[in-house]
Order: C-alpha cells, then structure tokens, then sequence
C-alpha cells in the first residue's frame, strides 16, 4: 500500500492506493452519484453512474472500482458524463415499470432522487414496458421485479452480511432478473433467514415490507457498514439508527 | 433420477469448479435442467442454490423447462437468413404446427432460433439437441421433419446429415508451413523459456481474437507474475457472427493449436491448460480429444515433456454452453470456474490475476498457431508478410454474397476489394468486417486494409450485395447483442434492447427522424459506458450506418416527426377478423389519428 497524489475536478488530493476513487473523492466532499455502490458491501460497477473521465485514457473508469494512480486527473462532472449519466438514468427508467406515485418508497427513493438530481423531467427513449412479477410469497416481505434495478445490492448483503445467498441473479440480458428460485418462490426457499437486511439496502421499492403503503417505506443503509466495520476490525462506529436517514 | 446425478456428478469429481460441465452433462441426458435438479446439485456440490440457479438461467444451452425431445435450433445469423433460413423455420413451425421458440403439446419437438453456429459458409445450419447439421434445404428439413416425427434416434440419422465441410480457398505462411508435431516444443526448450517469450516479442505478433494485445509482452506479464500455479487458455469460442476459422484451425490443423498451447505454457511456466471449446462445434470434441490422446502418446503433453524435468504440462477441454460473452477472456475465465460469464472488473488483469486468481495466459487459436510457427522457424517467420504495426498474415472467414465463401489466408495489409476479387463478389454494396462489433464498409471503402493500423478483424468478413436491405442486416446484428447481453451493467442491458426495439421499428417503417437521433444517443452511450467490449461494440455497426447508409434509413422514414412505433390500423386486424367486418369504418387511417 503507498499514498498517491491525484487531482480531481481541480483538486489536488492523496489517497491510499488501494482505495476507490469514489473513496477518496468523498474523502475531499467530492460527490459523485452512485446508485450500485452501498458502503460496507463489495464494489461491482454494474449501474455505471460514477463514471469518470480520466485524463489520458479513452476509457470512463467507475469511480466505485477504480484505484488511484500517481499524477491521475479525473473529472467528476464533465458535460459528456452528466449527459451519459441523464441517459443511463432514463435507461433504467425504460426497462422497469416505475410509478412513483404510487409506489411504497415514493420520496424515499434512490432512484427518484437521481431522476431529480439530474432534473430529468421526460425519458426520451421508448419504454420497453417489461413484463415483471411480483412475489408475495415471503410471510414479511415482497420482491416487485417491476421496480428492480438490477444493482445486487441485495444479492451481496445475503451473500456477504447475512451469509445465506439466497438471491442471485438469474437469466442474462434485458431478461435478468433477482432470483431466489428458478419458478421458486421466495417464501419456499429454505435458505432465507428472514432478516430483512436486502429489503434495507434496496434503493428502491422492489423489495419491501409487507404492511408498506405508498411513500411509507423508508430504507435504512448505514447498519452495513456498521456491521461489517465491527467485524472487520472490531471498532464500534457510527450510530446504527440514525444514519440510515440521509 | 438422482442416481443419474450421482453418476454425473462423480464423473465430474464434485468439483463445483465444474458446474457448467456438470449442467451440459444434465442436458444431454435429461433434456433440461429442472428446479429439482438444481436443488440436489446444490446441495451435493455445497453451492448455494441460488449460485446453481444463476448459471443454469444463464446459458443459452441450459433449458430450465421442458424443451421437447427434440430442441432444434436455427442459426440466425444474417447468412443463414440471407441463405432462406426464415422460410424453412417457417416451413418446419407448420410441419409440426408449434410456435416459434415453444415446444410442441405433445412435448415432442421445440422449434427456436440461436446465435450464430459458426457455420456461415454452408449455411443455413440448424443443432439438433446441441448437433449441428449444416446446409439445410427444403428436402433435409423434410427429411429431418420426418425422422422427428417418426422419434428416431439422433444416432440414427444418416451421417452425410451431419457433415461438416472445411474450405480453406487461400493459404498463406499459417495454413501451407508444414509441422512436424513436437518441433516447436524443442525449439523453445533448446533456447529457454526466456528467449522464447523473446522470440514471440520479437515477432510482433499480436492476438487474433479481436483485441490485437501483443502476445509476446502478455506472455511475459504472465511469466513475471507471482503465483501458486500458472495457467494457459486457448480461446476458442469463437462467437462472433461471420467467424469461422478457428473451427476450421481445429479441425485441420488441431495439432498445431496444441503445440502452440504447449509452448506457451514452457514459456510461462504453466502445469495445466485449457481449450474452451464454444458448444456450437461438438462435432470437434473427440477428433480433438483423439489429438490430445495421441500428443499424450508421444510424450508431448504429460509428465516431464521431451524428457525436460519439471516440464509437466496438460490440456482439458471444457465446452461452453452458448454464450458469446464468454469470448471475453475474463468473462471466459468466469465460465471455467463454473460461473455466469460474467466479465470482471480490470485491472487485475488475466495475466496475474486469472483461473483461480493465478496468472493465466488466455490467447486465440490462431494466435496460438502462430505462436508455435514462430518459436520454430523465429521471429521472421511472421514478419516476412503484413505491415509495420500487423506482423504476418490474417485468417479470414468469408461468407456472404460471394460465389466462394470459405477461409482466406491473406497477408495484413490486403485491401477489401482484393478479398472480394478471391471470393467472386460483384455488386457489392457493403462488408461487415470483424462481424457485427466490428466495422461497417460501404461500397466506396473498397481500398481499404485490414489490419490493426485500418480495419482490424477478428476475422469474419460477411459481403452484402445490391439486393441486401441494410436496415434488415443491423436489426439481424442489433438482435444478436440483445440476446448476448450478460445484463450485469445498465448501458449494454438496456442499450440492446433498447437498440433492437428502435432498429426493428425502423426496419419496418414506423421510424421518424427522431428514432434516428435517438438511436446514435443510445450507441454512443453504450459505447463510452458499457463495462465490457461486448457493449462497447453492440452500436458500431449501427453508427457507421447511419453515416455511411443515410438513405437507406431516410427511404424507410414515416412521414411525421413523431409516430407511435406500431401500426394502429394492422393491430386491429385480428378484432376485424373475429367480427367478420373488413368496411370503411372498421379502418383506422393516419389521418384521422391526427
């Protein structure tokens, strides 16, 4: 491990190399919109709406998986990347079936709120209008696929916190899917601990808690970290009730 | 049931690293894999049963319901359809009167489409249970119709179904030096591993599969990394639609493959090597497994090489299971480990981080071919031919509008329209270079070169005469990306879909101006956004069509700036039909929309 200096968005900034750029660039009150990315869980870079433009590279590097490198200059916001991430936003848009009006995390969603950050106000893409099912099989949860953005955070807090890997993802393509069971439902897995830790984590209202009505279903994030930060190095910190409210 | 698991799986040695051998091995004798079966796989390999799941949903080849019998599949790549694939689909849906991709109520026969088979210059082909029977005509399928039918056995077809032919039309260095079967391996131990990634730097060979990485700088990469064990890949899923030639390397010059496969693993310093062998070519296994059976004989693989100490080296063959993602060589590395193919995050890079995180040299038949030649004859061997920056030649799988397809050794730097002088191409209107992630060319771009510096290729090169509509060929490529799409990132999932929807509204007419823009947005996205090259290429061949093709997509335009992408009117003809009214007023005209 060695400490690199880089600049981003004009400031010159260091960092450990074995860090994320998104690590360090919230390190320096640099915010860059993440939607996959939850503290405390393993990074993927599946959403790819951290991207960032690096000086000298054609590529757009995720900032939730790509590690600092001496002298790099990285932009955070560029027009090309608020234009991109505008685009991915109404993508996911398209391929779900999002009502927020209507929906259980109305004003407590991730995605809503990236819609609004963005000031997305039309989709300019056709909607593929999906056709997604519900499983209400489960005594305390549901999983609308209607809603699913596919990011897996449930996936990696079952897999990674709770250590039962109940959900996975199944199929490929526009016809992936969170999966407990191929034609299995939810409620007739053996594996599920009911412990409710991906109906937390879930950035929208996909997964939620039965009993929920509309805008009544507010997520809390910050137990992962907390949890997996005690287990790691057996430091108890952060208020485990309190930061989830962001 | 489970007793045939239990043989499966101890065939398999338990090992979950195997899961997708496991799976094709539950295919092949149950037909599909069902969600019981995954559960007692779970179990006995002590996976989670959504990690079983995941994978068995992922393949193409891994039906997780009933899917007949008989699952036939067609090859639906632009030259089978070119070649009247369509009309005998369609001919054989009413022969058994089933609907496309759905299987036949008496549970006999699905009929469905898949990916290209690799089988472009004998198309149309079709797999049969994952067999593969190429040039299909009115009279085969009639006759495969009938044996269907009359449920005979598979073994039992005629063998001539089954023939697959090689036509090598041009050969160049590659395909005309001759080999005698270890002199590659002791001229890399006479000069030393070093000097033998040396040798292979020196020649400037760079990767055959596309990417066009210098193989002698990844061998070394590979060499330098520390690590338990080291690995050697041979890439030979080979995907992309229009390819064909490593198909044709493996089966003509098989052994040649293997002993580039073994040199590099001297180089590296690797005990245990790979073939990952797309399922689309089966017909290659046991010739191929006969090879290493005879190499193996010969001393050429095994304990102590030509008698070298501690030169212990082998080769497996693992088979795919129809995903052309997994042409990726982390995505492929992903599958071996009998996971999703799922590409990974890089860097680390395959080279020190690969199979079970160990360094791993994954190179492309070719590749490999012409590894062995130049640590044989050295470095001038391969640079005799080609331009400064491509060393040697390009083996090309030629298909289309041509009256000699087949595969064409050509120096790199060979212009389009001198290929297309070798295979009798006139008319040509366009050529798809490198397939459909690869280059787009009109008619004036004949001048142009292939080879890394100008257009490179991972080897097909599909021709499309006068009579070819263009819209049709991109809505064919925009399909083939949506299908293949491994889903993990937004861009590449919803891009292709996206993508496919707008071409094939295009296609039929109901596109605007608008859907243009659009379209190009959507590309360019995709493009600069997608986690793996498979998204980063799924809107070239559109983006250079709307360039280079402008009128055909300005032909096709509806006439207002905004138009619904169906057809109001056609939609209502089924209610027309029933009601029995086919008047004035049972119509809907674009007039009286607005």
């Amino acid at each position: 491990m060695a400490i690199v200096t880089l600049t981003i968005d004009g400031l010159a900034v260091s960092g450990r190399d074995d860090e994320t750029l998104l690590s360090i660039a919230r390190q320096h009150g640099v915010e860059i919109p993440t939607l996959c990315h939850l503290d405390g869980l393993t990074d993927v870079g599946a959403c790819r709406l951290c991207l960032l433009e690096v000086e000298g590279s054609t590529r757009l590097l995720p900032a939730c998986t790509a590690k600092p490198v001496e002298g790099m200059v990285v932009h955070t916001s560029t027009p090309k990347l608020q234009r991109y991430r505008r685009m991915i936003i109404e993508m996911l848009a398209s391929e779900g079936n999002h009502h927020c009006a209507v929906c259980v995390s109305h004003e407590h969603c991730e995605l809503q709120r990236l819609a609004g950050s963005v000031g997305l106000q039309s989709v300019r893409v056709p909607y593929l209008y999906p056709d997604k099912k519900l499983d209400a099989t489960h005594p305390l949860f549901v999983m609308d696929h209607n809603r699913c953005v596919l990011c897996t955070r449930c996936v990696r807090v079952c897999h990674e916190v709770e250590g039962a890997h109940t959900w996975d993802v199944g199929f490929r393509g526009i016809k992936s899917e969170i999966v407990a069971g191929l034609r299995v439902p939810w409620g007739d897995v053996e594996s599920c601990t009911s412990c409710g830790k991906c109906v937390s984590v879930c950035p929208t209202g996909a997964l939620f808690a039965k009993g929920a009505t509309v805008a009544a279903m507010e997520k809390r994030t910050a137990f992962v970290k907390y949890l997996v930060t005690a287990r790691r190095s057996k430091e108890w910190v952060g208020d485990i009730l309190e930061e989830g409210d962001e | 049931m489970s007793r045939d698991l239990s043989a499966i799986l101890a065939r398999h040695q338990h090992d979950p690293l195997r899961l997708v051998q496991i799976l094709r091995d539950v295919v092949e004798e149950h037909g599909f894999i069902s969600p019981g079966t995954i559960t007692t796989l779970a179990e006995r390999l002590s996976l989670p049963r959504g990690r079983v799941e995941g994978v068995a949903g992922f393949y193409a080849f891994f039906p997780t319901e009933n899917a007949g019998r008989y699952r036939v599949l067609f090859s639906d790549n632009i030259t089978d359809r070119m070649a009247g694939s369509v009309e005998l689909r369609q001919r054989m849906l009413e022969a058994f009167q089933v609907r496309d991709g759905e299987v036949s109520r008496d549970g006999l026969v699905s009929i469905g489409t898949t990916s290209c088979t690799g089988l472009c210059d004998q198309g149309p082909a079709m797999l049969v249970n994952g067999r593969a029977i190429p040039r299909l005509t009115r009279a085969r399928i009639g006759s495969i119709s009938a044996m269907i039918h009359g449920q005979a056995p598979l073994d039992t077809w005629p063998a001539n179904l089954f023939d697959i032919h090689t036509h090598i039309e041009r050969k160049d260095l590659l395909l005309s030096t001759p080999l005698a079967a270890g002199a590659a391996i002791d001229a890399a131990i006479a000069r030393g591993p070093d000097a033998t990634v040396a040798q292979v730097k020196a020649s400037n060979l760079r990767g055959r599969g596309g990417a066009g990485f210098t193989t002698g700088v990844k061998w070394e990469m590979c060499r330098a990394a520390p690590g338990e064990a080291h690995y050697v890949v041979c890439n030979a899923d080979e995907g992309e639609p229009g390819t064909f030639k490593d198909r044709v390397l493996l089966s003509d010059y098989a052994d040649l493959v293997f002993e580039g496969m073994t040199v590099a693993a001297f180089a590296v310093g690797a005990k245990r090597g790979f073939l990952y062998l797309r399922a689309e070519y089966p017909f290659l296994l046991a010739p191929l497994e006969a090879t290493l059976a005879e190499r193996r004989k010969a001393g050429l693989l095994g304990k102590s090489i030509r008698g070298v100490a501690d030169f212990d080296f082998d080769i497996e063959i693992h088979v795919g299971a129809g995903a052309y993602v997994c042409g990726e060589e982390s995505a492929l590395i992903e599958s071996l480990e009998g996971k999703r193919g799922i590409p990974r995050n890089r860097p680390p890079y395959p080279v020190t981080s690969g199979y079970l995180q160990q360094p791993t040299v994954v190179n492309n038949v070719e590749t490999l071919a012409k590894a062995a030649f130049v640590v044989m004859h050295g470095a001038d061997w391969l640079r005799v031919r080609g331009t400064g920056r491509s060393a040697g030649t390009k083996v090309l799988s030629v298909s289309g509008d041509v009256a000699r397809p087949g595969i064409y050794e050509l120096p790199f730097g060979a212009t389009v329209r001198e290929v297309l002088d070798l295979c009798g191409a006139t008319d040509v209107q366009a050529v798809q270079v490198g397939g459909p992630s690869g280059m787009l060319l009109s008619r004036s771009e004949q001048h142009r070169r292939i080879m890394f510096e100008d257009v490179p290729s991972a080897g097909a090169f599909m021709v499309f005469d006068d009579s070819r509509d263009i819209l049709q060929v991109l809505e064919n490529f925009a399909s083939f990306f949506a299908h293949e799409s491994c889903g993990f990132c937004t861009p590449c999932r919803v891009g292709t879909a996206l993508q496919r929807r707008m071409l094939s509204a295009l296609a039929k007419g109901y596109g605007t101006r608008r859907d243009l823009k659009d379209l190009a947005r959507v590309a360019k996205v995709m493009k600069a956004s997608s986690h793996c090259g498979l998204g980063a290429t799924a809107g070239n061949a559109a983006l250079d069509a709307l360039e280079k093709f402008k009128p055909a997509f300005e032909k096709r335009l509806g006439t207002l700036e905004v138009m619904p992408t169906f057809d109001l009117d056609r939609s209502l003809a089924p209610a027309r039909e029933v009601t029995g009214r086919d008047d004035d007023e049972a119509h809907l005209s674009h007039e009286e929309e607005e």
